[in-house]
């Protein structure tokens, strides 16, 4: 009982990941009908807004202090960084919470990556085929990564979380279990509650908002709403960049958990779009449910008494999900009927 | 669409066994005529043919041809541990294993079509390319990749009296496979594989491919079943790239699962588009031109930059050497992306098409001389009008 509860929380922040990637991908093909293949270069640009934020506070004054030495008889260098000379304890508090501060660099940032994404790029290519839409963010997950690798280096760069939150919870004696059974990190519930906010924000402003409201009947009918007046590129343009934005907080949020490295991004879109087929292509809740039961069905599959009757199952459970769902119900678990069902 | 008669055709193929032997020749004054370098030539061109009959001709766009290069890899390493250092057995077995299992996988993805074909062909070989690192180990020795040892059985070899001393090398009847015989070897099977290519573009089965690929619906509702061609065009490119794969064991026994990652797909698609998906010849000039810059451009750094740009003045010559930088040794993929998306945007039938543009050129400006003739010719008509009225 206990083994099968740690499955679960173990599968929910992975799926936090899943979920919130596929959210942002889904509402692009929903709304503009593009496949994003570019869509996890997103989610790691925001991992590196973190890097690049932590690497920015923590910019160090080096001062020699010639009356002492170290140990190997070398004048000593005292290193203090910047913030914490001008703001001091704020300063030390600032870079603890660099991860969490960074939402604030990654929300501009990414919206207007998002923006001059699809203004740039993406927009010459809404009547192409799908192949063309594949390959040319194809090419451009490629550039992003190239030059994220040329200015950062191959090796994944670890980030803290925030001492406060940085140790783990033994949820099974807070429930009564022996102790030790079940331990969890903070952080990862910082994260599922900060996915969870998250998608509920984007569900809110879709849903009970004015401009949600074109979104959505966009989706449905864009050539009418166009009719009645309204500039439904300009809305669809807003949605990709909150695409971007969503994608990129996943990112920055997700380094605590995973040191950020150039290809996370390809390793999570290729699972995120997963979840899309097995939620259904253009389905906001199916994005969602899907991005938690497959980060769930993941953490089941690798556990070891499942393993051992089923060798190699943990590697492979998600594809072999998305081939079930494709042959069987092309749709998707939440999908409309009729739609991309060929 | 027009149709070359088979005498043009008998040309081609003429003109492209020439080139493709004569090639150590005239590929010299670039520096590519070493035998690495075009024994990669020849195998990549033949994984790029296969991949067009699929894509080019269906518009089906597989993003998991790499996993069957990987099958026809292992399964040639195999088959040198088990069988023989002859290159024969292996190159047949690592062909149909990796049919057959484009037959299973295509069986499955050819249900859909688009963009959930495209994801299908994906999870498969990613399915492939993870299980290769993990639980089937013991068939691919994971990380480190299958190699030859000194133990292994050669079972046929021992059977006709063959012994090894130390690692053995693989061979065609006693002929060494490295160096300029590994690529002549590659040559003559790219040739076949073109002829082949060839054949399949002239015939029926050809041009019912391409009727799938411009209107499958039309072709349905008049009663023809599309799947069963698919299906057969699927398992020919699966087979292309499984000989392909073992090629590539044939000029270096060693198989690893990278050659099955979906990077890997992602460049066969690349090089095809590059050169031109469709057409008989653009595939291999994609692989020509990625395979060989990829070779200059990683080899340059920093330094060897500022010797090539020594001519310019100092200031030009830094400022180049700075644009230039990022974009060569460590980042010749940037310049990969950059040269993918351009093509994708600007020229999406591929270097091709530029050339058929180019070849219009003169046809576009005769046609525009003649139309400012004609308008001069009205006007002054119009003007001689209106000086009588």
């Amino acid at each position: 009982m206990d083994a099968i509860f740690l499955q679960i929380l173990n599968g929910l922040d992975k799926g936090g990941a899943y979920a919130l990637i596929a959210l942002g991908l889904t509402l692009v093909f929903g709304t503009l009908g593009v496949v994003n293949f570019a869509h996890g270069a997103l989610f790691m640009l925001g991992a590196f807004c973190a890097v690049s934020l932590n690497l920015l506070l923590n910019l160090e004054k080096v001062v020699v202090d010639p009356s002492q030495t170290t140990p190997w008889g070398t004048p000593l260098e005292i290193r203090t960084p910047y913030l914490q000379e001008w703001f001091g304890d704020f300063g030390t508090w600032m870079i603890d919470y660099s991860v969490p501060l960074s939402l604030l660099l990654v929300i501009p940032f990414m919206l207007m990556v998002g923006v001059a994404m699809e203004r740039g790029l993406i927009k010459h290519f809404y009547k192409r085929t799908h192949a063309d839409q594949i390959l040319v963010t194809f090419g451009l997950a490629i550039v992003v990564q190239e030059i994220i690798k040329a200015n950062f280096g191959a090796n994944p760069i670890p980030q803290a979380a925030p001492d406060i939150v940085a140790g783990s919870m033994d949820i099974g004696a807070a429930l009564g279990m022996d102790p030790n059974t079940i331990v969890y990190p903070y952080w990862r519930m910082v994260y599922l509650f900060f996915a969870a906010v998250v998608i509920g924000g984007v569900f809110a402003f879709l849903h009970m908002t004015t401009f949600g409201m074109v979104v959505r009947a966009g989706m449905h009918d864009r050539e009418t709403v166009g009719l009645m007046g309204i500039d439904i590129d300009r809305r669809f343009t807003i949605v990709f960049g909150l695409a971007a934005v969503v994608a990129g907080m996943a990112g920055a949020m997700y380094t605590p958990t995973l040191p950020p490295d150039y290809h996370m991004g390809m390793d999570f879109l290729v699972l995120s779009f997963v979840v899309v087929v097995v939620g259904g292509m253009g389905s906001l809740g199916g994005a969602v449910a899907a991005g938690f039961l497959l980060g769930i069905l993941q953490s089941f599959a690798s556990m070891t008494e499942i393993k051992s009757f089923l060798p190699g199952i943990d590697q492979i459970i998600i594809y072999l999900v998305a081939v079930v769902i494709l042959l069987v119900r092309p749709r998707g678990l939440l999908g409309q009927k009729g739609v991309m069902e060929d | 669409m027009s149709m070359a008669t088979p005498k043009q055709d008998m040309v081609t193929m003429a003109l492209f066994t020439a080139a493709v032997l004569s090639a150590p020749l005239w590929l010299s004054p670039i520096g590519a005529n070493y035998p690495d370098l075009l024994q990669k030539f020849a195998i990549y061109g033949i994984f790029a043919i296969g991949f067009n009959i699929l894509f080019g001709l269906t518009g089906y766009l597989s993003f998991g041809h790499a996993a069957f290069l990987g099958v026809g890899s292992y399964t040639a390493v195999w088959s040198f541990k088990l069988l023989s250092m002859n290159v024969i057995p292996a190159v047949i077995f690592g062909t149909l294993l990796a049919g057959l299992f484009a037959l299973a996988i295509g069986y499955l993805s050819l249900r859909r079509s688009g963009i959930y074909f495209s994801i299908l062909t994906l999870a498969f070989a990613q399915m492939c390319y993870n299980l290769a690192y993990s639980v089937l180990t013991p068939i691919t020795n994971g990380e480190t990749g299958l190699q030859l040892d000194i133990g292994d059985p050669h079972v046929l070899d021992s059977l006709f009296g063959i012994e090894y001393t130390g690692l053995p090398s693989t061979s065609l009847f006693g002929l060494q496979m490295t160096g300029y015989s590994g690529f002549y070897f590659c040559a003559v099977i790219l040739i076949l594989a073109f002829f082949l290519s060839l054949r399949i573009f002239r015939s029926a089965f050809g041009m019912k491919l391409r009727a799938i690929k411009s209107n499958q619906t039309r072709m349905m509702y008049t009663g023809f079943n599309t799947r069963p061609y698919l299906l057969t065009a699927f398992v020919i490119s699966g087979m292309y790239a499984g000989l392909a794969g073992s090629l590539l064991a044939v000029t270096d026994p060693l198989a690893g699962a990278e050659r099955m990652q979906w990077t890997a797909s992602g460049e066969v698609v690349l090089m095809t588009i590059l050169g031109g998906a469709g057409t008989l010849i653009g595939p291999l000039l994609g692989v020509g031109l990625i395979k060989y810059f990829e070779n200059i451009f990683s080899a340059l750094n920093e330094q060897t930059l500022h010797e090539v740009f020594a001519f310019l003045p100092d200031w030009i010559e830094n400022l180049t050497v700075a644009i230039v930088n990022p974009f060569v040794g460590e980042g010749w993929h940037l310049m990969l992306g950059v040269l993918f998306m351009v093509i994708v945007i600007f020229l999406p039938g591929g270097v091709m098409e530029g050339i058929r543009r180019i070849a219009d050129l003169p046809r576009k400006f005769r046609r525009k001389a003649e139309k400012r003739r004609q308008e001069a010719e009205h006007a002054a008509a119009l003007r001689a009008a209106e000086e009588e009225g």
